[in-house]
């Protein structure tokens, strides 16, 4: 369905996108995961011809976008970073502009219902898009990609300032739509590219550093060896009866989060699930634990974990 | 082209840029007509013409300005740019939804001509031959306003830029009259819009002049699509 082959981007001396290849089968969702600046946004844009390649190919139903890009735009529906809305606009006539735009030849009354319905716009079609709440435009944008029915769905950074509600309405949105559409998502969220991804590639500094299925990414990412946990009891007796735990690394008092209550950053080695020992110390001091939580793996480390290949310390002084 | 051509038709009239470009319009050709025909008790009406050129010089680029600096600048460029449609066809459907604005405010003459023919005789085909005349050396005017605003992200920019560039198509006439080299004359003659429009409000319908606004228009609607073009593959 997609194809990149060898996709390259300069600016200038700058390489935003570096020589990457892969490919999206039908109806899959593919997760597009790196951070700011990575070259996801660019990527994106030649995909959808919206600028060239400095060389490679991308193909598109099997069409070059350079070499014809009106067919190949046919099949794409896109939601940009910023969704290309006109703010004096309604609603509904913004997407009567679109489907003529795309010259649809679907029957417009029911395809335009179908579509508001779908995005939950229809209760704002008669409101200028100025006057809409953020999470309401980006589905207004959601909508815009998905008049002509087209069979790839490519969004930049659908989820992006809306609130965790509106955020998982997108979610679903985008999981109900992958059940018949091929789908390119960018994130820079990895929790995010996991609820919904079949697939993920990560791309860092224009060059991808992993492509594998989401479920297999999660499993590399664990960390269990890596928690935080907060303890009622006496700071430096906690943290010396948590050094003698065999298989910790490192142990970091944080700060008194409660009067009496202290958080502490523990890393074992990797693959030992040390959550059970830590209760049994607990238990046999008659400490409280109060919480006790994996710490969440940063998208530096996991792209440190993929590309370094090495295992990583927590508590680095400067994620502080 | 056609979707593009109604939006902007739309967004003209649901800004105020379609009211202020055609009551200023109608003002100032209706003060020329009361006071050089009514007033004056004459039916030639080439001085409202002649007052239109200069007229369409300063408002054709507030007509202009918006029409892609504002889509650069609201991101929107990109669903246009990303839809599946031609350059041309996206530059083409803003410059008739442009054309068509104009028209409305030229066709004026033809009200004017209506009352005029109470009082008089009216010569009803040098009447349509200054009315094309306009619409040509507007069109022209459009092509270079709509290439001005795609360089742009600036409205402002746009309109004053455009006004500029009109005034100094206008200008080369009497740049020309103090040139003493015979060959850069010429070619500032050549170049000169108003000598060119002139001689249509005197009833000399010149079809090199025709072929010289029509070419205009094609050139600088060429160019705005060379401008996108350029700006993809930079």
């Amino acid at each position: 369905m997609i194809e990149v082959r060898n996709l390259t981007k300069h600016y200038g001396d700058k390489k935003a996108v570096d020589n990457i290849s892969f490919t999206v089968e039908n109806g899959e969702i593919l997760g597009f995961l790196g951070p700011n600046g990575a070259g996801k946004s660019t990527t994106m844009n030649m995909l959808t011809g919206y600028i060239s390649s400095t060389s490679g190919q991308a193909l598109i139903n099997g069409v070059d976008v350079l070499e014809d890009p009106i067919r190949a735009k046919s099949f794409i529906g896109y939601l940009p970073e910023i969704p290309p809305l006109y703010l004096d606009m309604t609603v509904k006539s913004y997407l009567n502009f679109v489907f003529d735009l795309k010259r649809c030849k679907l029957p417009r009354r029911s395809h335009m219902k179908d579509v508001m319905t779908l995005c939950k716009i229809k209760e704002v079609e008669n409101r200028l898009i100025k006057n809409l709440s953020k999470g309401y435009k980006q589905r207004v944008g959601v909508a815009q990609a998905l008049i002509g029915n087209p069979p790839v769905l490519i969004l930049d950074e659908p989820t992006v300032g809306l609130d965790p509600k509106q955020i998982i309405e997108i979610r679903t949105l985008i999981k109900r739509l992958g059940k018949n559409h091929t789908v390119i998502l960018s994130s820079h969220i990895l929790s995010e590219i996991q609820a919904v991804c079949d697939r993920v590639v990560i791309i860092n500094k224009g060059v991808i550093a992993a492509d594998d299925t989401a479920s297999h990414l999660s499993e590399q990412v664990t960390t269990d060896h890596r928690v935080i946990a907060r303890i009622e009891g006496e700071k430096a007796e906690i943290l010396q009866a948590l050094r003698a735990i065999e298989g910790t690394k490192y142990v970091r008092a944080d700060m008194e989060r409660e009067k009496g209550i202290w958080e502490f950053e523990i890393e074992a080695e990797p693959g030992r699930d040390i959550r059970r020992d830590i209760n049994a110390v607990a238990r046999e001091h008659e400490w409280n634990i109060l919480m006790l939580k994996n710490m969440e793996m940063t998208l530096e480390d996991i792209f440190l974990k993929i590309t370094m290949g090495e295992q990583l310390g927590i508590g680095k002084e400067d994620t502080k | 082209m056609g979707a593009i051509y109604r939006r902007e038709i739309g967004a003209f009239f649901s800004s105020s840029i379609a009211y202020v470009f055609l009551a200023v319009f109608y003002v100032i050709t209706g003060f020329f007509f009361a006071m050089d025909n009514l007033a004056a008790g004459s039916a030639n009406l080439s001085s409202v013409f002649s007052t239109m050129f200069m007229i369409c010089i300063f408002l054709v680029p507030i007509l202009t300005m918006r029409l892609f600096s504002e889509e650069k600048k609201q991101k929107t460029e990109q669903g246009l740019l990303t839809a599946p449609v031609s350059l041309t066809s996206i530059v083409l459907g803003k410059y008739f939804a442009a054309l068509t604005m104009l028209l409305i405010g030229v066709s004026i003459v033809f009200i004017y001509g209506v009352i005029l023919s109470i009082f008089g005789t009216v010569a009803w085909m040098t009447l349509i031959s200054n009315y094309l005349a306009i619409l040509l050396v507007g069109g022209a005017f459009i092509a270079v306003g709509l290439f001005i605003s795609s360089l742009t992200e600036n409205q402002l920019g746009a309109a004053v830029g455009g006004i500029v560039c009109l005034l100094l198509f206008f200008l080369v006439d009497t740049l020309a009259a103090r040139v003493s080299v015979p060959w850069l004359q010429e070619l500032l003659y050549y170049l000169s819009f108003y000598s060119r429009y002139y001689e249509f409000t005197c009833g000399i319908f010149n079809l090199s002049s025709v072929l010289f606004f029509i070419s205009t228009t094609v050139l600088f609607n060429f160019f705005t699509v060379r401008v996108f073009e350029k700006r993809r593959w930079s």
